[in-house]
């Protein structure tokens, strides 16, 4: 029987022609990431183990984006552990404010993760990479610890799901957002739990690199250990530019096996929105139209590219944002920052009545630059809504796309875009 | 022994610990928080040994490792569920929380029940019911690091052995 992408990479990276779900393998990692947050502890761990160098300062991977810019005294704490070990260890992956962005949006942005590559992060959304092909596992601040210090790590080898998107066309204004939380609300938050969820078909083939990023960074709400496609032209065209080193294609044999097979039209897809407080609990925007809304996020690891940028200024560009609502958009790095800034969408935004931000996970995760009272709601391009997530637990989450978040901003209530659009 | 408490389904790592409290890395401060946006004033009511029992998918979301060692530290000695996150289930195997899945138990125990577990064998006793569940046995390789108290503390004896080995 032939082996799944995912299984081709383990079985390259531990050394093995061939590996079998369920089987707990070794293997070296091309890279080793953390975060402000995870990223302390984990040197806190490091430093237990009385290593004095981490095995590759060039495969460890350390970005201040979740309380950066540091929020307070006890997070700019955090910050320094982790720019004084950088530093210590002579990382070459590290960034400053005014350079950094949001993990996963930055290090595909800077060629950083490439195809067939074999990595861990001590994010969850760390998922996200397997949208160039890569093998990218979330795991906590003792693996990442470990990974530093050792260049591998263990993994029980994945079965895995596969999603079938049959033809090209979508609905108007439907993108990868959609894509995932169909997906989600289908199998639900455990529904591919330490299993792989590999993506393909033709509504794939037709998605952008940030449509697919988007996709891929959410399997962990389905419970996966990672969402993965296979490299193509656009995967390709995407990574030439980039890439600084070899990277390696894989793909999987027509005989790999699956646990399941799933078959979906793409244009029976709708515009989405998952309501409080799991992102299983998903609906069409039509069935929620009317929530009222106290804030807007437009951004984050999930939504925060060019292409989300795009489609909340073309909706957002002449009008303007309910009075009563706070609008916050968080460009994913500095390069879509300022490349939307060229293109006029951040003047788009502004002129709507948007607060725009530098680059950090933020409010996402309840951490700064837009925390939700008790009562409040809020619309959401991230990726978790959580009871309290964005705040106080009093508080609710429904998530969605940039285009439905854009237009709720203006309406003040959640709203199928076309309703904006079409008012003029 | 200790005594149970009782989650439900999906409990978010948000809700074992907010990020609004991981500014901070320090154990003890981790703990007073712990599952406080499920069960507020939960950590003050723990007593050293209590056991957590949760439904499905416990520990889903973040894969801060916050929220085991804030389970650890509040003083609780065991998670016993239904099925566990991937991520919160190594985060737990790493930092040596003993950690058990048991649909059965989970069926069988309410808050309040004495319960205590057999490590090795993953026999779980319910005191006040006078039942006992077969947790599902962890793979020898998962149940070694947790004996060691960690991945830390294993990678740190292997490399011991190591050196012992090559003087």
């Amino acid at each position: 029987m032939g082996m799944t992408i995912s299984e081709k990479i383990l079985a390259a990276h531990a050394g093995l022609d061939r590996v079998e779900p369920g089987e707990i393998i070794s293997a070296g990692l091309d890279l080793v990431m953390g975060n402000d947050v995870t990223g302390p502890v984990a040197i806190q761990e490091f430093a237990k183990l009385e290593i004095e160098r981490v095995f590759d300062p060039e495969k460890v991977v350390l970005v201040p984006d979740h309380f950066t810019p540091n929020k307070d005294i006890a997070s700019a704490e955090l910050s320094k552990q982790l720019r004084d070990f950088a530093l210590a260890q002579g990382v070459t992956h590290y960034w400053e404010s005014g350079r950094v962005g949001i993990e996963h949006c930055l290090l595909p942005e800077q060629g950083v993760v490439l195809p067939g590559d074999l990595m861990i992060g001590a994010d969850s959304h760390t998922c996200t990479y397997g949208a160039l092909g890569a093998f990218a596992a979330g795991v906590g601040s003792t693996d990442m610890a470990a990974g530093m210090a050792t260049g591998e790590a263990w993994f029980r080898v994945p079965e895995s799901r596969k999603f079938v998107f049959h033809g090209a066309e979508r609905q108007p204004w439907v993108g990868g957002k959609d894509f995932i939380l169909y997906l989600i609300g289908l199998i639900g938050v455990d529904g591919a739990r330490y299993q792989m969820m590999e993506l393909t078909g033709e509504g794939i083939g037709a998605l952008s690199m940030d449509g697919r990023l988007t996709m891929c960074n959410m399997a962990v709400e389905a419970g996966a250990k990672a969402g993965i496609i296979e490299p193509d032209e656009t995967t390709l065209r995407y990574v030439r530019p980039r890439a600084k080193r070899e990277y390696k294609v894989y793909r999987s044999d027509a005989d790999a096996h699956y646990l399941e097979i799933y078959d979906i039209n793409t244009k029976d897809i709708p515009l989405l929105v998952a309501c409080p407080n799991s992102p299983e609990n998903v609906k069409p925007v039509t069935e929620a139209a009317g929530v009222k809304l106290d804030q807007v996020v437009i951004g984050s690891c999930t939504n925060g590219r060019l292409e989300d940028m795009e489609a909340a200024a073309s909706v957002l560009r002449g009008r303007k944002i309910h009075p009563l609502v706070r609008c916050i958009v968080l460009p994913g790095t500095q390069t879509i920052y300022l490349e939307s800034l060229r293109r006029g969408w951040i003047e788009d935004m502004i002129l709507a009545g948007a607060a725009v931000s530098t680059p950090t996970c933020g409010p996402c995760l309840g951490g700064h630059m837009g925390i939700l009272a008790k009562g409040e709601r809020a619309l959401s391009t991230t990726n978790r809504n959580f009871t309290g997530r964005m705040g106080h637990p009093g508080s609710e989450v429904y998530l969605s796309g940039p285009a439905v978040a854009a237009a709720s901003a203006v309406k003040g209530e959640i709203t199928h875009p076309q309703e904006v659009v079409n008012n003029g | 022994m200790g005594k149970a408490w009782k989650f439900g389904d999906n409990i978010d790592t948000d809700a074992i610990i907010p990020a609004r409290y991981m500014n901070k890395t320090e154990a003890a401060h981790l703990a007073a928080h712990c599952m406080e946006d499920a069960d507020p004033g939960f950590a003050a009511r723990v007593r050293q040994g209590d056991i957590i029992v949760g439904g499905r998918n416990f520990g889903c979301g973040s894969s801060r490792e916050h929220a085991p060692i804030a389970i650890q530290a509040a003083g609780l000695s065991a998670v016993i569920a239904e099925s566990y996150a991937r991520i919160f289930f190594r985060n737990a195997l790493n930092i040596g929380l003993p950690i058990y899945e048991c649909a059965e138990a989970v069926r069988g125990i309410e808050t309040g029940d004495d319960v205590e577990v057999e490590f090795s064998s993953g026999l779980i006793r319910n005191i006040t019911k006078g039942a006992e569940y077969q947790a599902r046995p962890l793979p020898p390789f998962m149940r070694e690091i947790i004996a060691a108290g960690g991945l830390i503390a294993q990678i740190r004896a292997r490399n011991v052995r190591k050196e012992n080995a090559d003087a």
